[in-house]
């Protein structure tokens, strides 16, 4: 006698967090010679909430897997995930055909806690790739501005290593355009770039910001943010209203926290992490080796 | 109403504090300058003779590299100084400098300036002094370039070459 399933038996079960998710490419576009930003869609009824600074898990299918962060801004069109082009699997994301499945778990944590700049000066400071994390944190950020939860003002300073290194260029200029102060450069310019030449820390030190009432919001590499925050701190910023994105160059596996592949000193980063404040990394970023 | 060249050193951090008078004999020596964009300051090898306070618009320090073009190294605003070289031995440019955009500055004979430093040790010191902050700063941001802080080999803000 054939025995009938319980009917809540027959639909669809959430995926565990060890499962991705199919997600379509739906565009791609080329930031830089080897970064590419993936526009991906769900699939019907696949709600997908985070918020700005956290990261997912990306696959692609028979060839594994990375941790990418979220370079979009929550419920603004499709999910974005800017990726640069480093192994085999960021080729394999990095040249995925527009229609073709890209496996997605996630979110996974900290975010750079943008409900916490009430009339603050929200000062972000992005070295190269480390600008996608913070896109979607600047565009709910200007989006605020004004309001009593919000900042009184948003300063966006950008380096990269040369101009065709430099990402988000005409998000660059709509933040601009939006109020932000905008100012970007680059360590060696090419003949035509009429943009600034020198390291991101100049930048800090000339930016419009009142450091005592400012938040400050950084990722880059790590060599790069040890210097940014030195700037910020000698400017007068407080360390505890400093916030990075420490999850650079650590090996981010299960994404939660039970693997420990991406443990730095006292810190699981795919759970403590990745954006922490800080006191709490300031040790751990002058350790030569962890 | 426009100020004159030694309220305008005196407004200019490297000269800010100097006694008054040495900043008006200093302002015997100077005079306005201003470039259109795109227009030479300073080429490489050619004598090096004037201290530019920059006061308005943007100038780029480059050298050519052969089939790179002219590489930019560093750009430089007001507030800052174009050019230390008039100040230590051969007297040379060792970079080209041209103006990215319109460039207003006030322009010191660096040959009389040296000689007024060598001839009174105490304003030599004070000078000096006020130097050799932007040197070491330049250094500083030199190694720090060098350290190519946004890599290459990761993907920047994830994890290892995957």
């Amino acid at each position: 006698m054939a025995t009938v399933l319980p009917e809540r038996a027959l639909a669809p079960s959430r995926p565990g967090p060890f499962t991705p998710v199919v997600f379509r490419v739906l565009r791609r576009d080329q930031e830089a010679p080897d970064v590419v930003t993936l526009a991906l869609q769900p699939g019907p009824g696949q709600p997908f909430e985070f918020a700005p600074g956290q990261f997912n898990m990306l696959t692609a299918f028979g060839v594994g897997e990375v941790p990418i962060s979220i370079s979009s801004s929550p419920g603004r069109g499709p999910l974005l995930h800017t990726v640069r082009e480093v192994g085999p699997v960021t080729r394999a994301l990095c040249r995925a055909p527009i229609g073709s499945p890209i496996g997605v778990r996630g979110p996974f944590g900290t975010d750079w806690g943008i409900n916490d700049f009430a009339q603050a000066d929200a000062v972000v400071v992005a070295g190269g790739i480390g600008l996608a994390p913070l896109r979607g944190a600047i565009e709910l950020l200007l989006e605020r501005v004004g309001l009593p939860a919000g900042p009184r003002k948003v300063v966006v300073l950008v380096g990269a290593r040369t101009p065709d290194q430099l990402i988000f260029r005409s998000d660059l200029e709509t933040w601009s355009s939006l109020g932000a102060e905008v100012a970007v450069t680059v360590d060696m310019g090419s003949e035509g770039w009429k943009g600034d030449v020198g390291v991101v820390t100049q930048l800090v030190r000339g930016a419009g910001f009142d450091p005592a009432r400012s938040m400050a919001l950084v990722c880059g590499p790590e060599i790069m943010m040890r210097f940014a925050i030195q700037a910020l701190i000698e400017r007068g910023v407080l360390p505890t209203s400093i916030r990075l994105r420490i999850s650079l160059e650590r090996n981010m596996q299960c994404g939660s926290g039970i693997c420990g592949h991406c443990q730095l000193g006292p810190y699981i980063l795919c759970r403590g992490g990745p954006v922490v404040t800080y006191p709490a990394a300031s040790r751990l970023l002058s350790e030569a080796e962890l | 109403m426009e100020l004159s060249a030694s309220s305008r050193l005196l407004h200019h951090p490297l000269f800010a504090g100097l006694p008054l008078a040495t900043v008006e004999r200093i302002s015997l020596d100077a005079h306005n300058v201003a470039f259109e964009p795109g227009q030479v300051i300073l080429a490489e090898g050619s004598p090096a003779s004037t201290l530019y306070l920059l006061e308005h618009g943007k100038v780029a320090l480059s050298a050519h590299a052969p089939g790179r073009g002219h590489v930019l190294v560093q750009t430089l605003g007001p507030g800052e100084v174009l050019g230390l070289s008039w100040l230590f031995p051969p007297y040379q440019w060792r970079f080209d400098a041209h103006a990215v955009e319109f460039v207003e500055a006030l322009a010191v004979d660096g040959a009389r300036l040296r000689a007024l430093i060598e001839d009174d040790p105490v304003l030599g010191y004070q000078v000096i002094k006020r130097i050799a902050p932007l040197v070491v700063e330049r250094l500083q941001q030199t190694r720090v370039q060098l350290l190519d802080l946004y890599g290459s080999g990761t993907n920047g803000y994830g994890n290892r070459p995957a």
